[in-house]
Parts: structure tokens; C-alpha cells; sequence
């Protein structure tokens, strides 16, 4: 197989998550973005792993995955928290720490 | 050249189901960054997320592929589906969940897509992957963690720890 196959799979996910980190506005949907880019560094590193032929790809997945877990868990304690406060978790009207 | 072909034959397989998986995933995260309904959004992450564990399958990499289902699939979705649950009473269609200016955030995607493709068309042209690649072992995986990658390793073990710290610090009610 192309590793262009999947380096070019990544790039796709990686742009459509982009998208989806500038346009939407409800967080939690921009967390599920953050979470198909880290996906698509993750079929990165793998597709790149499997180039080489060693594991040190598979290992950074590893991380990739626990760092991702943790993210999910600490941002969506945020979004709780300000939605509790606010009753809204629309990103464009958090502005009390605009200058 | 029999051989060849033979090799061909096995790839087109292989590519096939490539495609296919590909083909979902795209679809999938398309539906995540577009749908006016919060909880479809979700179940959609679920398909990409599964696509990417057969992918990793289909580049051997099990074990990332099992522990992908187990957190992602698994742990991550239900956090989110939470997150949903516990941020908005509503479950229908809603019209409020793009920025103003959203549109303009299409160019942006689609010029970060052209040159991330002409960079790596340009750089991997037809490079393969190794055909007799096997399996990766298990204990590989596992020696790599603990002997060159043991310093990450607990700084990640602390990262969560004070995640879940900090997650119950943020969340409880007082």
C-alpha cells in the first residue's frame, strides 16, 4: 500500500477538525474537533511507524490516546463549570478576559 | 511478474477495504463538524473514531487499535455524551451552533488541505509500506514503553492524576 494512502486520510481529518475548531461555536463540539485532530496525528504516526518498522510510533499513540483522555476529561470539567455559571456555553461570550 | 501481479492482488484487497474505511470516516467527520444536532455529532465522532481503529488494524498496530475502542469508543463518547446531557436540555435540532463568520473558515480548511497534499505528494511519492510486515509483538510495544519511554511514562501518570484532580476540583458543586 501508498503510505500516501494514509498521510493524505490524516491530512483530510486534520483539515475537516480544523474547520470545525474555527467555525463552531457550542464547546463542546470544538472539543470533539480537538478530538479528530489528535486522531489524525495518531494514523500519522502509525502510518509512519509502519514505514520504519519500529515501535516507537505505536508508543507515542499510546501517549497520544492517555493525553487525549485526560484533555477530554479537564475540558469537559470547564465546560460544566461555566455552563453552570452562565447557562450558556456558547465560546463567543466569554469575554471577560478581553482587555 | 506473476509475482508482481500476486502482490497487486493482495493490495487491491488490502486498498479496498482502505478505501471503504476511509471513504466512512470522511463522511463521519464531515457530518461531526456540520450537523445542527449535538447528539448526532456525537455518535458520529463514534464512526470516526472506529474507522480509525480499523485503519490502525490495517497498518498492524493492534494493540492501539483495542486500546483505541476501549478509551475512545469506550470512555472518551460517554464523557462527551455527559457533556451534552449535562449542558443543554434540549436534545432536538438547533440552529445557534456555528460562529458568525463560520464560512470563512472553509478557505482557511481548504488551503491548509492543498498544501498539506502537495507537500506530501511531492515528498512520499509512491513510497510503500513494507509488505511482510507482521503484527507488531506485543512485548515490543511493551519494552519500548518501559525501557526507553519509562520517563514520559510517569510524567504522563502524573498528567493523570492531576487531570482527574483537577476534573473533580472543577466539576463538584460547592
Amino acid at each position: 500500500m501508498l503510505i500516501n494512502n494514509f498521510l493524505l486520510l490524516g491530512a483530510v481529518l486534520f483539515c475537516i477538525g480544523v474547520y470545525g475548531v474555527i467555525a463552531r461555536k457550542n464547546a463542546v463540539l470544538v472539543l470533539m474537533s480537538i478530538e479528530l485532530i489528535l486522531n489524525s496525528v495518531n494514523i500519522n504516526l502509525l502510518a509512519f511507524d509502519a514505514m520504519n518498522g519500529n515501535v516507537d510510533g505505536n508508543t507515542f499513540a499510546l501517549y497520544i490516546i492517555a493525553v487525549a483522555a485526560a484533555e477530554v476529561g479537564v475540558g469537559l470539567a470547564m465546560v460544566l463549570l461555566i455552563y453552570r455559571n452562565r447557562k450558556s456555553i456558547a465560546l463567543d461570550e466569554l469575554s471577560e478576559m478581553k482587555g | 511478474m506473476f509475482a508482481a501481479a500476486a502482490e497487486q492482488d493482495i493490495q487491491v484487497a488490502q486498498n479496498i477495504g482502505f478505501g471503504i474505511v476511509a471513504a466512512i470516516m470522511i463522511f463521519a467527520a464531515l457530518k461531526v463538524v456540520t450537523s445542527k444536532n449535538v447528539v448526532h455529532a456525537a455518535l458520529s465522532l463514534v464512526a470516526v473514531m472506529s474507522g480509525a481503529a480499523a485503519q490502525y488494524l490495517l497498518l498492524s498496530a493492534e494493540f492501539v487499535a483495542v486500546t483505541q475502542v476501549l478509551v475512545y469508543v469506550g470512555a472518551v463518547m460517554v464523557l462527551f455524551l455527559f457533556g451534552v446531557m449535562l449542558t443543554r436540555a434540549k436534545l432536538g435540532r438547533e440552529t445557534d451552533l456555528n460562529n458568525r463568520g463560520y464560512k470563512m473558515a472553509v478557505p482557511v480548511a481548504l488551503l491548509m488541505l492543498g498544501v498539506m497534499s502537495w507537500v506530501l505528494i511531492d515528498g512520499f511519492e509512491d513510497t510503500r509500506l513494507p509488505e511482510d510486515r507482521g503484527q507488531v509483538p506485543l512485548i515490543a510495544v511493551s519494552d519500548s514503553i518501559f525501557k526507553p519511554y519509562l520517563l514520559p511514562f510517569w510524567a504522563l501518570s502524573f498528567v493523570l492524576l492531576a487531570a482527574v484532580i483537577g476534573a473533580i476540583v472543577l466539576a463538584r458543586k460547592d
